[in-house]
């Protein structure tokens, strides 16, 4: 068995893959829900009613597609320069940490000026907790993948030791949390009474950027040349190192707004348990897009429809939540096989 | 109590090697993929998936050793998925790994309300229990500490030496090695190197569910979610702090544990001067602390993360 390169993956063939290989997933979890005794069809129309049906609904998906877009070109932009960094978890409480420094009451600005400002910080804490693993892969060779991966748990365990510490609201019993972000910086809500908040806007506005910069700037460029071949990429002159330490910046930047968005816009205070896994869950909305920044639109969205589509299917029939997260990391799955199918013809010989 | 006082302790040394059981399956798993050149990141889905099916089948009535085998084959089982997508289709290893334990994890949690709907608190088996080596438990010290462990742990010291001897002094062990090192020498031989490296994979991911099982059957009783917590992700820095060889492992995975068992008591002579979050993270900090000092000489197998596709030159 050998794999050909097609000449030829026509745009219809890119986007038709990815489709076929989540109906493969949805069709393989249908075994899941069938030994389960639900009907098939009743489970996924629940979930697509759970995540569609009303404006609530709806409003609940887009609101949690906002993180998921966020950590997803994280992950998209740093897999590019085939910088393996998935510590999107880690970087996203880091950017939770410096907004929740910055935002309860150290400055007070008018919003427009807040808010602007509160983005700011938390991108810089989200790169902050990247420098660490992107010097030592520069200087020392050592795995990335390792080291943000063991910095998600450390940094997790600070959170908790500032949250149970220093920065525990003190008007308030019970369940450790930080003090409020003030007033100015609260994120506004774009559909009244929901939790829909300005983070989907500027999450889109961070995928149209991020796509506008790969595609068509000299940092772009780079970013991918490093990431396709990085020997030719020095021969032709690309600092190789500085390439990888702008992406790893430029990540974790990503993931920290994405902690921006949920203290800042949903909860309006920092916690423990912010993320249920948005950092890894990245990953897959990444591959999803393969790795395309507008595509992370739709494969955040898709992400987004199953979590909150099974929440509320989980009420209805007897299924536990849990298939939300297999059905994702099966689809992540197919669909990076159905795309390498779609650019390589197999060969039996 | 003072440090030097931990180290007079039977209680430090005898939980020193419990700790260390379940990072020696999975380091030696993980050791086996990597010098066949398969980067696994599934290993701490695996050792999720482990711990949920060696525990599931003694809860369902089977005995002891059928749940570790049942582990094994499980978790071969997710090695051969991993296998087919990395060594015959190519896929990067990271991304699939990713997959893989985000599969693992998910698609055992799942399983276990499935089969336990109305769980509130975790139910619980009758796990291994301590078995006294005859005469050596009886040496003053060294019999505490060593040789009433439970059987478990007996096997994943056993295990080591099994390894070692598997991968240097056997043919098969000289084929793995040389398909992450010069895969293409490999096909030269006539040997099957996509064979190979996903048998490799699926011995692994084995190993790994094994570790994962012992967290369940034999460190505690019951299955927890979290309760992998990043075990999988310390042992893949094992592997490359033991230079991808089994008896540094083992010394690793020994070493490591060790730090852990001291911070647990540590912990309570520090009292509430440092808050315990600090002790927790230092497994973590360590493990990023030895692998900067092994940067220098830490030598990859060559073909680590490299698909081999036949008749492609390199």
């Amino acid at each position: 068995m050998r794999f050909e390169p097609r000449e030829h993956v026509s745009v219809l063939a890119a986007v038709v893959a990815p489709v076929a290989g989540v109906a493969a997933a949805l069709l393989l979890c249908s075994g899941l829900i069938l030994w389960t005794g639900e009907s098939v069809g009743e489970a996924y129309w629940l979930l697509l009613k759970g995540a569609f049906g009303t404006k609530f609904a709806l409003t609940e998906t887009l609101s949690r597609a906002t993180p998921l877009i966020l950590t997803g070109l994280a992950a998209a932009v740093a897999f590019r320069a085939k910088f393996w960094n998935i510590g999107a978890e880690g970087q996203l409480y880091c950017g939770a940490l410096a907004v929740t420094w910055l935002g309860t009451g150290m400055i007070t600005l008018h919003p427009v000026l807040m808010i602007p400002l509160l983005f700011l910080v938390g991108a810089l804490g989200g790169g902050a907790a990247l420098l660490v693993p992107v010097i030592l892969k520069n200087r020392l060779k050592v795995d990335e993948v390792v080291t943000t991966l063991l910095l998600n748990f450390v940094i997790l365990l600070l959170v908790s030791y500032l949250l149970e510490g220093p920065w525990k609201d003190p008007m308030l019993m019970g369940w450790p949390q930080a003090a409020p972000i003030i007033d100015e910086g609260v994120l506004p809500q774009l559909v009244a009474k929901t939790r829909l908040h300005l983070g989907l806007i500027v999450a889109v506005a961070a995928a149209l950027i991020v796509w506008l910069v790969m595609t068509f700037t000299v940092w772009g460029y780079e970013i991918r040349a490093v990431g396709h071949n990085a020997a030719a990429a020095a021969f032709s002159g690309i600092k190789i190192n500085r390439t990888i330490i702008r992406t790893a910046l430029l990540s974790g930047g990503l993931a920290g707004m994405a902690g921006v968005t949920e203290v800042a816009g949903l909860k309006g205070y920092l916690t423990l348990d912010l993320s249920p896994g948005f950092g890894y869950a990245g990953i897959a909305v990444a591959m999803l897009a393969q790795l395309h920044p507008l595509g992370i639109l739709a494969s955040a969205l898709f992400l987004s429809a199953i979590y909150v589509g099974a929440d509320s299917m989980s009420r209805g029939v007897n299924i536990p939540t849990y298939i939300a997260d297999v059905l994702v990391a099966t689809s992540m799955l197919a669909v990076v096989l159905s795309v390498m199918l779609a650019r390589f013809r197999i060969r039996f010989s | 109590m003072d440090i030097l006082e931990i180290f007079a302790n039977v209680g430090f040394w005898a939980a020193t090697l419990r700790i260390a059981s379940p990072l020696i399956f999975a380091t030696l798993g993980e050791l086996i993929c990597e010098r066949a050149g398969v980067l696994n990141l599934g290993i701490e889905g695996i050792m999720t998936m482990g711990a949920m099916a060696g525990w599931m089948w003694v809860y369902q009535g089977g005995d002891l050793w059928g749940g570790v085998l049942f582990a094994a084959c499980v978790g071969g089982a997710f090695g051969l998925l991993h296998a087919i997508f990395t060594v015959y289709f190519g896929l990067s290893q990271h991304v699939v790994g990713i997959g893989i334990t985000l599969l693992a994890s998910s698609l055992s949690f799942f399983l276990f309300r499935m089969i336990l709907p109305a769980a509130t608190t975790p139910p619980k088996i009758t796990a291994f229990q301590v078995y006294e080596v005859p005469y050596l438990s009886d040496i003053p010290f060294i019999g505490q500490a060593f040789f009433t462990q439970t059987p478990l742990t007996y096997f994943a010291l056993a295990i080591v030496p099994v390894v070692w001897y598997g991968l240097y002094r056997t043919p098969v062990g000289l084929a793995v090695r040389m398909a992450g090192e010069n895969p293409a020498a490999v096909e030269a031989q006539g040997i099957d190197v996509l064979a190979v490296r996903s048998g490799a994979v699926v011995v692994g991911s084995g190993f790994m569910a094994v570790g994962g099982a012992f967290l369940t059957m034999s460190a505690f009783d019951a299955f927890y979610f979290g309760m992998v917590n990043g075990r999988g992700w310390i042992c893949i820095a094992l592997v490359i702090f033991a230079s991808w060889r089994p008896m540094k492992a083992l010394l690793g995975a020994l070493l490591f544990a060790g730090l852990d068992a001291l911070q647990v008591r540590a912990q309570q002579i520090s009292g509430v001067v440092i808050p315990y979050q600090f002790f927790l993270m230092l497994p973590y900090l360590l493990s990023i602390v030895a692998m900067i000092f092994l940067s220098r000489s830490a030598t990859y197998p060559k073909a680590l993360l490299v698909p081999f596709r036949r008749g492609e030159r390199i």
